[in-house]
């Protein structure tokens, strides 16, 4: 079982005061109240950021490189996530950002739009295949793929094995930066991926894509953002750059954009982590057929809805509809039908059975019957005021010796009840009776 | 040979978007006692098909789900009109299902038949009327 998981949604523990919204609105079950504070089980996070968008003190944050960066690299190329480009109000031209980056400190921009556009030239040909298990389920979002390989070991090789644009674009930047830079060394070189989400900057630190990094590092839309409004301003009208990405490319910072690219009617596409969750899950049991591709983006609204942007995803995207009105369809379209090897992921997703219980089916199967028993006795008001999401993670918490029974609040207030009816003679609460009594019946005349 | 860990989920007849609740949970107790993926999928999908069939034919019903060490049985049980003729209902594509439910997408008459194809054996016990239990079995 994989421990070593880097993540990038982290707690800040003096804002957390341990409400329990995160708590409730994590997908897999992997936060807990311990202590008054939220703590996330690495094995379990899925780095979906849901808890930074959810939580009311903003006490939960995604980890990422800042623009210093920059600093570290003799040459330095932006990737922009196509989802930058719907950050920017009364916008109308790409070519202001891309020079913008380069005003920023970036040597050089290859737009990750691009790339997208060259996945998808790959998907048509991928999933007309004959030998590959359908419906196919695009690699794009490393939240999906991961929630996969956690949780639905069957769709596990549904994933498409192409790489994700950002891994392609990467690719390109630095054969393209060895070209025109032959002098430079490969620790010279720095490939920044701009993220709209934690899930991709824990993509790239957990090298998904296997020992072939080309990413340096990962910076946030939002930093990128607000560094990009100084500079942006500072120039004149008219944009001295131009991009080169296409409506096709850039239709991939939202929902649909991808799946409606492979111009293939029997595509679903579907956002939000919990829609995405109910869609596997009846991919699962072989429910929904005729479908020969699956588009599922975590964020609401798609890549535009990550955790590290600015705007409102659907802002965002209606900016993104008038931007690429003007754009070709698809100028970084790869002619012929041949996908390079090196575009296909060497790793391929893997069944992570993170959840059982035990390695020994028999301990394993003791500790349900435990886990059934305690459940049975719970008061099944999932209140979380225990530190669990349900009574019945509560009740695996108890098993696994993570927590104590004493820590359920409706089983303690019967006890205190109980305890009080016995005390009831010394008790503070029967001696204000008395005096509660004469005011019910005075009314309001001693206020 | 360890005890058999036991759960019991009541399907409830009045809505389909609930109809596949209890197939999800066994799944997910099944990860948990580390089941092999082949077997999680074979005893999710005919649980599965099997709910379903309940809501559309039956107002629902109990699912009894018995893990044990080498074997997992499943035993669904209902109140509704029975099977008539368990040959015939057997058939890929034979479904009395009316055209609502087929319109929501169920009803093709694949349950009965992928009940039988993902599970090592299946009992059908029926009474016109009275109701109907079917007992299916998966083993490792």
């Amino acid at each position: 079982m994989k421990t070593d998981y880097k993540h990038s949604v982290s707690l800040v523990s003096d804002k957390c005061k341990g409400c329990t919204t995160c708590l409730k609105r994590c997908p897999t079950e992997a936060i807990r109240i311990r202590d008054g504070h939220a703590v996330i089980n690495s094995i379990r996070c899925i780095d979906c950021g849901e808890c930074i968008k959810v939580c009311p003190y903003k006490a939960k944050k995604a980890t990422h490189d800042d623009l210093s960066v920059l600093g570290k690299y003799k040459y330095t190329i932006a990737l922009p996530a196509p989802s930058l480009y719907g950050q920017f109000d009364n916008l109308d031209n790409i070519g202001y950002i891309i020079r913008g980056l380069r005003d920023i400190g970036f040597d050089d921009v290859f737009e990750v739009a691009c790339a997208a556009e060259m996945v998808t030239a790959y998907t048509r040909h991928y999933i007309n295949r004959e030998d590959i298990p359908k419906p196919v389920i695009s690699s794009a979002c490393p939240t999906i793929s991961r929630l996969i390989s956690m949780n639905y070991p069957s769709l596990c090789e549904n994933i498409m094995p192409i790489l994700p644009p950002v891994d392609i674009a990467a690719f390109l930047a630095y054969q393209h930066a060895k070209e025109v830079h032959p002098e430079l060394s490969d620790e010279e070189i720095g490939i920044i991926f701009i993220s709209p989400c934690p899930a991709k900057v824990s993509y790239v630190r957990n090298s998904f894509a296997g020992d072939r990094n080309y990413i340096s590092a990962t910076v946030s839309v939002r930093d990128v953002y607000f560094a990009l409004l100084d500079v942006m301003d500072k120039r004149g009208e008219e944009p001295l750059d131009m991009t080169d990405s296409g409506m096709i490319g850039i239709g991939w910072a939202s929902t649909g954009g991808e799946s409606s690219a492979i111009l293939n009617e029997r595509y679903l596409a579907a956002d939000g982590i919990e829609n995405c969750i109910r869609v596997l899950d009846q991919i699962d049991n072989s429910d929904i057929t005729n479908l020969d591709f699956i588009e599922l983006n975590a964020c609401s609204g798609g890549c535009v809805g990550g955790a590290m942007t600015v705007a409102n995803p659907y802002i965002a995207q209606a900016r993104l509809q008038s931007l690429k009105r003007y754009l070709p369809v698809s100028p970084n379209r790869p002619a012929g039908a041949w996908i390079p090897d090196e575009f296909f992921n060497e790793k391929g997703v893997e069944y992570n059975p993170y959840a059982r219980l035990s390695a020994d089916r028999h301990t394993a199967m003791r500790m349900m019957s435990e886990i059934e028993e305690i459940t049975g006795c719970l008061p099944g008001l999932d209140c979380g005021s225990c530190g669990a999401p349900t009574c019945m993670a509560f009740a695996e918490d108890i098993v696994k010796n993570e927590t104590t029974a004493d820590e359920c609040t409706v089983i303690m207030r019967e006890l205190f009840h109980e305890y009080i009816q016995e005390k009831k003679h010394e008790s503070i609460l029967e001696r204000l009776k008395p005096i509660q009594k004469q005011n019910k019946e005075t009314g309001g005349e001693s206020t | 040979m360890s005890e058999a860990v036991k759960f019991h989920f009541d399907v409830d007849g009045s809505d389909f978007s609930s109809a596949g609740a209890a197939s999800v949970m066994v799944k997910k107790k099944l990860r948990q006692l580390g089941y092999p993926p082949e077997v999680i999928r074979k005893v999710s999908i005919a649980m599965y098909e099997g709910e379903i069939n309940m809501v559309i034919h039956a107002n629902g019903g109990t699912a009894d789900v018995e893990v044990y060490d080498n074997e997992i049985v499943i035993i669904l049980s209902d109140k509704g009109p029975g099977i008539p003729n368990i040959e015939l209902a057997m058939q890929e594509g034979y479904s009395t299902a009316r055209d609502n439910i087929r319109n929501l997408g169920f009803g093709a008459g694949m349950g009965l038949p992928n009940m039988k194809k993902y599970t090592d054996s299946m009992e059908i016990d029926t009474r016109i009327g009275e109701g109907t239990t079917i007992t299916m079995r998966v083993s490792l």
